[in-house]
């Protein structure tokens, strides 16, 4: 898969928050096309409010995001999977929504082949993870926006997985991804975000306050 | 957004799908009333339009909250917030979806039951229609309290209560006309305010939906 030359995703003084406290704030990164960026952090940083608003689900609480426009693919914790379709008919879905073409790629790059007419919920954790991801590669889009991708991949799986990143970056690409795990990208760019770690009591201005409200 | 609907009335209509659901409670509701109120013919022809009307719309109510709920929690909502598709075009294809598996079974039911409640003749082809134009406001409606209360657990008593005042009007005037058919009076009025509610109803709450599952997501 070739993408636009010149993607490039940009993050200038960030600062975001969960639940209407800050976690996060004065963050800068750029991802060029060909680059990742590997988000480190303990649990609760607010790494996952990080990929949320680069994918657009909730606003910046300051500072800018600058991605082009429909170009980021978003992975979560959940899959997305509807249980009672197949593996083909999951992954056909969003082949469709997408306006992609073939899902025989992405079931091939994923190893999913021999499990394309079972349906999602007699699958294993690893494998249903394994769909998710096949389903990035059907997207054709070239921001992608990662959480967590490895949850329980075993390790060829996770091979898989970094082969499929690797294919996606040679083709112009870009990715940003928060793991605790070494996916095997040396080339990756590592960003420990607790350094960006909000001071504790910094109000959310203009923010809603439930209690108050 | 076809493979959207597609989508949604395939799983419909699988296992655990929930299709059928308000059609046996539409069904139920119309075989106990004439339990419950007695044989007389006269009575329960009084009383059909309304009763045929109430049910159908607490059928639909029974399904809303699989609309979205189901989306949500298993994270396809975030993806398909993210996808091309716009939101306003996810609510209309959801809310098209629930009325191809709820309100348009209701739609043909409606016409057998109504026999059950000893329905004047004259009024049928009212019914039918009546329920054809009024039911899409329905599950656009029912689409918007969806929309409202997706990401609350257990959310659907609050989706009820929020719709149910949001349904009066199209109860009113859709069980109108079945009467005014009934008696052979002009229709022309209550089938024209039903007409505008849905109307009205697809043309502006899609854009509310939508709005309400992105403050949702957050």
């Amino acid at each position: 898969m070739r993408y636009a030359a010149g993607m490039e995703l940009s993050v200038e003084d960030l600062a975001i928050a969960r639940g209407g406290l800050a976690v996060l704030e004065g963050l800068s990164f750029r991802v060029a096309a060909g680059g990742a960026l590997i988000l480190r952090g303990p649990n609760g940083v607010g790494k996952t409010t990080l990929l949320r608003t680069l994918a657009g689900l909730q606003p910046p609480l300051a500072g800018r995001v600058s991605v082009p426009a429909d170009a980021v693919a978003y992975a979560a914790h959940a899959d997305g999977l509807k249980s009672v379709l197949t593996v083909a008919e999951n992954l056909g879905f969003w082949a469709r929504v997408y306006g992609a073409g073939g899902i025989e790629a992405a079931l091939a790059g994923m190893d999913l082949i021999a499990l394309r007419d079972r349906a999602a919920q007699h699958l294993s954790a690893g494998q249903k993870r394994r769909l998710g991801l096949a389903r990035l590669i059907v997207t054709g889009r070239p921001v992608w926006v990662l959480d967590e991708p490895t949850v329980s991949l075993d390790a060829a799986s996770v091979g898989l997985f970094g082969t499929a990143v690797r294919a996606h970056l040679a083709g112009g690409g870009l990715a940003v991804i928060a793991t605790h795990v070494d996916l095997g990208l040396p080339e990756a760019a590592v960003l420990d975000v607790s350094a960006y770690r909000a001071r504790p009591s910094t109000p959310v201005a203009g923010g809603f306050d439930e209690a108050f409200a | 957004m076809i493979a959207l609907l597609m989508r949604d009335l395939r799983l419909a209509v699988r296992a655990g799908g929930g299709f059928g659901l308000g059609l046996a409670f539409f069904l139920i509701v119309v075989v106990l009333v004439p339990l419950g109120v007695g044989p007389e013919g006269n009575t329960l022809a009084r009383i059909a339009p309304g009763i045929l009307w109430v049910g159908a719309l607490l059928a639909c109510l029974l399904s809303l909250d699989r609309i979205l709920a189901l989306d949500y929690e298993d994270g396809s909502l975030d993806l398909l917030a993210t996808a091309p598709i716009p939101l306003e075009g996810v609510v209309t294809m959801k809310a098209a979806a629930h009325w191809a598996t709820t309100g348009l079974p209701l739609v043909l039911a409606a016409p057998l039951l109504g026999v059950l409640l000893n329905l004047p003749g004259p009024a049928y082809p009212w019914l039918v229609l009546s329920l054809l134009i009024g039911s899409p406001a329905l599950s656009v409606i029912g689409t918007f309290g969806a929309a409202l209360t997706v990401g609350l657990k257990r959310g659907g008593l609050l989706l009820s209560l929020l719709v149910l005042p949001m349904y009066v009007p199209t109860l009113i005037f859709g069980a109108e006309v079945v009467k005014r058919g009934a008696e052979g009076l002009a229709v022309a009025t209550p089938l024209l305010m039903l007409g505008g509610i849905t109307a009205g109803a697809v043309a502006i709450l899609p854009f509310a939906s939508a709005a309400a599952i992105r403050v949702n997501l957050r």
